[in-house]
């Protein structure tokens, strides 16, 4: 996905068209038959290039960040990398006093997401759902925040927390000595005060996603339960949203990373400083700040590496096995 | 007219319930809004009204000034021509390699299909912080003399278009390849008894039947490629040779010094991200949400 960071998964639930399925093996060998030997150069292509520039850029890199950090490198030569063991790890786990802060900072933004705008967007969305006037308008409104860019929100919300000329001080008049609320600075407030413009983003996406998982909700099972007597929220427990299953799954996934990959809001906001660490900021500053130091950063992206394939790879397999067996 | 009590056409009775609702979602909206058109008020206020009155004031003037210097002083067009460069190439590709590893996967079932798709679509879910030390230094030690004009990977409008391909096409190899395999089997089997070739199979028959899935990633890579921060942030060093959405980091300050300025020139970038969307709303919200219904 992307680098707007919109967290795009695969579908969950993908099941296979409906219709007869061919038979694989004797389709297979007739294809072989058929195919000249111009077609099987033109496949190996099709299928190679892509795939080649992926891993060499995608995998052979998140490779190369684990081997990295067991060693130290001055970057100049190869001749100059040296192997170190557990080192940076060490350092990193026991001098490092940003680390254990970004970890907590991660973690507290993926709580705050999936309990706060996951929910409202999802109350949202079934709001919207129910074939209302204006439903498009107010979707505009809500979804809007996930088509700018994030660099972009990180300005406009500057705007509303900046502590001399912002909306909120000015309006509670806290932008003068004595009252001073520095939203922005202060590390008790600045977490939370981004994690509010994250959460802004977040629940018009989480609509997006549950508006598209109620839509393939099948409508007679609200008549059904309609017939049986059951008031809206009693519909919406027990019908609809065990039925939203597969989305809940997609936006469990998408939220996980989404925290794992927050990164240009906050570097917008303060460049992550004091109060606002997270793992994403602390590897990027050991590339742009003042130490470049590879093993280093290589060791603090594998602590983001093995999070992240620790949600990936579960969820990759159950929505294949679910593939193979439609 | 005779006034009937039975009107023809039945309205539903307006319920409280209803309004309530409407009630409710409008405020809601607006609130949401609220950030955005705090943004628009402030770019459309003269600094020397603002840093008279304070911000939150009845302004007694409005004006696009605020937009026209942001615009010119920081040389904007240069920076969008600067994303054009990369994000056009960059979609278009993308779209063709990832339709070509789709089409391979989902007509050809070799054992490696499989394999396959879980490598794209597992390396397109990683944070790109992940890969960027060893990215760095590999498009720092790859010289590639007279083809950029830094004489890397780094630094160069190349170098950004290569990693944006490598990494969204997993996704939409994975979209395109669940579109694919709900074509027909029987269009490119017959075809393929008549003896076209694979190329003509994949470029004359299955592509034009997903001009849907198409469109909608082409709108969505646009978007998410028009907005890349971090990629650019990190892999271009010459201020100049910047994305807008990067340069807006560095402009804001060397040119963009007052906060009226810097709300002109953050939403002047919003602007293309905003027109493409309201064009194309539909195949966004598809696109989006390809990966998490039956597309």
């Amino acid at each position: 996905m992307t680098t707007d960071t919109t967290t795009q998964t695969p579908e969950a639930a993908a099941t296979a068209p409906p219709g007869p399925t061919p038979e694989k093996k004797r389709a297979t060998q007739g294809h072989r038959r058929l195919l000249t030997r111009r077609d099987r150069i033109t496949l190996g292509l099709m299928a190679g290039v892509p795939t080649v520039l992926h891993v060499a850029l995608v995998w052979v890199t998140a490779i190369a960040s684990i081997f990295l950090a067991f060693t130290t490198w001055d970057g100049i030569g190869f001749d100059s990398i040296k192997w170190v063991g557990l080192d940076n790890f060490k350092q990193l786990f026991n001098d490092n006093p940003q680390f254990w802060p970004a970890v907590q900072h991660n973690i507290i933004w993926f709580v705050v997401l999936i309990l706060i705008p996951t929910p409202f967007g999802l109350f949202l969305a079934v709001q919207l759902d129910k074939k209302i006037r204006f439903s498009r308008l107010y979707q505009t409104a809500f979804f809007l925040p996930v088509v700018i860019s994030m660099a972009c929100i990180g300005f406009v919300w500057q705007l509303v927390y900046n502590p001399d000329t912002g909306l909120i001080n000015s309006i509670i008049g806290a932008n003068k000595p004595g009252h001073y609320i520095d939203w922005i600075g202060n590390p008790h407030l600045n977490l939370w005060a981004v994690l509010i413009a994250a959460s802004w983003r977040h629940t018009g996406y989480m609509m997006i996603l549950y508006l598209a998982g109620l839509k393939s909700v099948d409508p007679s099972l609200r008549e059904a339960s309609a017939l049986d007597g059951a008031n809206e929220w009693q519909t919406f427990k027990s019908v609809i949203f065990p039925t939203l299953r597969p989305t809940n799954t997609v936006v469990l996934v998408v939220t996980i990373i989404e925290a794992l990959r927050a990164f240009d809001l906050v570097f917008v906001f303060n460049k992550g400083a004091q109060g606002t660490e997270l793992l994403s900021i602390l590897v990027t500053n050991n590339i742009i700040g003042e130490s470049s130091r590879i093993g280093y950063g290589s060791a603090i992206a594998v602590v983001l590496l093995v999070i992240s394939l620790a949600v990936i790879i579960p969820y990759l397999i159950a929505t294949f096995r679910k593939e193979r067996r439609a | 007219m005779s006034s009937t009590t039975l009107p023809l056409k039945r309205r539903a009775p307006i319920r409280p319930a209803r309004v309530l609702l409407h009630v409710f979602l409008a405020g809601t909206a607006l609130a949401w809004l609220a950030p955005l058109l705090w943004a628009i008020f402030s770019a459309l206020r003269p600094y020397s009204e603002t840093s008279a009155k304070g911000y939150v004031s009845w302004p007694s003037k409005l004006t696009f000034e605020n937009f026209t210097n942001a615009f010119q002083q920081s040389d904007m067009l240069h920076y969008f021509g600067n994303t054009l460069i990369i994000a056009v190439p960059a979609v278009l590709l993308t779209l063709f390699l990832s339709s070509c590893v789709a089409f391979y996967v989902s007509r050809f079932d070799f054992r490696l299909n499989l394999a396959l798709l879980l490598v794209f679509t597992a390396g397109n879910l990683l944070p790109q912080q992940v890969i960027i030390t060893p990215l760095y230094r590999l498009y720092l030690l790859t010289n590639l003399p007279g083809i950029t004009a830094s004489g890397k990977l780094y630094d160069s409008a190349l170098g950004l278009v290569l990693i944006h391909v490598a990494f969204q096409s997993g996704f939409c190899a994975f979209v395109l390849s669940n579109y694919m395999r709900s074509l027909p089997h029987e269009l490119t089997e017959a075809a393929l008894v008549d003896g076209a070739s694979v190329w003509r199979l994949y470029w004359q028959i299955t592509l034009p039947l997903c001009k849907p899935a198409m469109a909608a990633l082409a709108t969505l890579l646009s978007i998410w490629i028009y907005n890349d921060f971090f990629w650019a942030l990190v892999l271009i060093s010459t201020g100049d040779n910047m994305p807008i959405t990067s340069a807006l980091n560095n402009l804001s300050g060397q040119y963009f010094t007052d906060p009226n300025l810097v709300a002109a020139g953050s939403l002047l970038t919003a602007i293309p991200t905003l027109i493409v969307y309201f064009a194309l709303q539909r195949q966004f919200v598809s696109g989006l949400t390809l990966g998490s219904n039956k597309g």
